[in-house]
């Protein structure tokens, strides 16, 4: 059976996904050990409930900071990138 | 199981707690009654603000006994996250409530006015600052262009709520209070001999003293003790964002940036009873305005909504008074626990302890209510 693949660049890296699934799961396919690092703590988080209810794995998208991964589904060419600590207000 | 205990508490939140806590430090060892998680507990869908502007318009004492809290505050801070390990993250910083055009600019200097001649000596110090004195107080913040100014309180500050409730927890359990989540009193009979028994889902518990300090639960059981103290429900909505970079923001009424870097934008003044929905129409407006004071905030993500009830006098002062009919029963509310914390834990328990209600507390009886 073959399945529809797109290519998402996570961290910048190009990375050949299957069509439908999250940005979450591009980014534990591509490797990613964590996803964000956290605003209070500085520690290390990677996707937990991969069903939107955690916020684990909060992600800059296609430039626009902390989206839930999970939730976003992967479109070719999106741009996945992790998050590291608070962002800037601006 | 059938018990005794040098006292009860009854209403396991932030005013309960608060007085368990002093009880417990002067070692009268109370047990404290409290619902679960479905209670209706304004203490954990809060503002945080520990703020003494607008309490006791036409109540000087209210007015005098906020600033003393607010005194107490920093020493209080430092104590439990000492006893306790537990970071309140208080901060007394300072407040302002911004006004947005001439109109809001002139009618909040009336409001300031006001209150600060109504007493001999002000316990406020309250002024009104304009856009430049904002500026320099917040310069990382980029104001809108409707920002006129800004009323600002030298002694107000903000507090995470959660992390109050959870050091006054630990707190009293530490001084040797018992607490029972899950134990509602469903009924407080006071004895012919004096004291107490209060009938719970899992026995009776006899006790000397009883302090009914259960918010919106005060209502279903004031009357067995001899009161008569209308609890009123009203409904505050909170927006809350995406956790971002601190930029120096003094808190105030409408929005407030938490030390873990979300920003709080509040509220309504909604009677609807015990409807604790969220409503889209509320959460705009609320939203407008906090981008009217600082338009950057439209780049945040709001990642949760809720309401929560306050709970309400018909004068939204505190009511704290011991029963006449049944000695030995207090009753405490009032809306602002948090706020109240510090002297609910030191003046108020110090009090209760005794046994007698003195001259800086016989101003909160109820009996003005029914004057009214």
């Amino acid at each position: 059976m073959t399945r529809e693949t797109v290519t998402v660049y996570v961290d910048g890296k190009p990375v050949s996904v299957g069509a439908g699934e999250s940005a979450a799961a591009a980014a534990l396919h591509a490797g990613l050990s964590y996803t964000r690092t956290s605003p209070v703590t500085d520690e290390k988080r990677a996707p937990y409930c991969m069903m939107g209810v955690c916020f684990e794995c909060l992600m800059v998208i296609d430039g626009v900071p902390s989206r839930q991964a999970c939730m976003v589904k992967v479109a070719a060419g999106m741009r996945i990138e992790r998050q590291i600590g608070a962002r800037e207000l601006g | 199981m059938n018990e005794t205990a040098e006292a009860v508490v009854i209403g396991g939140g932030v005013v309960g707690s608060a007085i368990a806590y002093g009880l417990a430090r002067r070692g009268v060892k109370p047990l404290v009654l409290d619902e679960g998680d479905d209670a209706i507990r304004s203490s954990r869908v809060n503002f945080g603000l520990v703020w003494l502007l607008g309490k006791g318009d036409g109540m000087p004492a209210y007015g005098f006994w906020t600033r003393r809290s607010a005194d107490l505050w920093p020493e209080f801070a430092r104590e439990l996250k000492d006893f306790t390990g537990v970071e309140t993250h208080y901060v007394k910083s300072g407040g302002v409530s911004y006004c947005l055009g001439e109109a809001e600019y002139g009618t909040r200097t009336e409001i300031i006015t006001r209150m600060r001649e109504q007493a001999e000596n002000d316990p406020y110090e309250a002024r009104m600052i304009d856009r430049g004195e904002l500026i320099d107080l917040m310069p990382r913040v980029k104001f809108g262009p409707e920002v006129l100014g800004a009323s600002y309180g030298p002694h107000d500050g903000h507090v995470s709520p959660l992390n109050l409730l959870h050091a006054l927890h630990a707190g009293m359990k530490r001084h040797g209070a018992a607490y029972r989540p899950l134990t509602p009193a469903l009924e407080v009979r006071p004895l012919a001999a004096g004291g107490f028994e209060i009938r719970t889902p899992k026995g009776i518990i006899a006790t000397p003293k009883v302090v009914l300090a259960a918010g919106h639960g005060i209502n279903p059981l004031e009357r067995q003790l001899g009161f008569d103290v209308e609890v009123l429900a009203e409904r505050g909505q909170i927006l809350v964002t995406e956790r971002m970079a601190p930029i120096g923001l003094l808190p105030a009424n409408g929005v407030r940036q938490t030390a873990e870097g979300t920003f709080l934008i509040g509220t309504t003044n909604e009677e609807v009873g015990y409807d604790t929905s969220t409503t889209p129409r509320a959460g705009a407006a609320m939203v407008r305005r906090a981008i009217r004071v600082i338009p950057a905030l439209a780049h945040a993500r709001i990642v949760r909504t809720w309401a929560g009830l306050r709970t309400l006098t018909k004068d939204e002062c505190p009511v704290y008074e011991e029963s006449s009919q049944y000695p030995g029963a207090f009753l405490a509310t009032c809306h602002s626990g948090v706020t109240l914390a510090a002297i609910h834990a030191s003046d108020l328990a110090d009090a209760i302890c005794e046994g007698r209600l003195g001259a800086n507390i016989e101003p909160f009886h109820s009996r003005r209510l029914k004057d009214q």
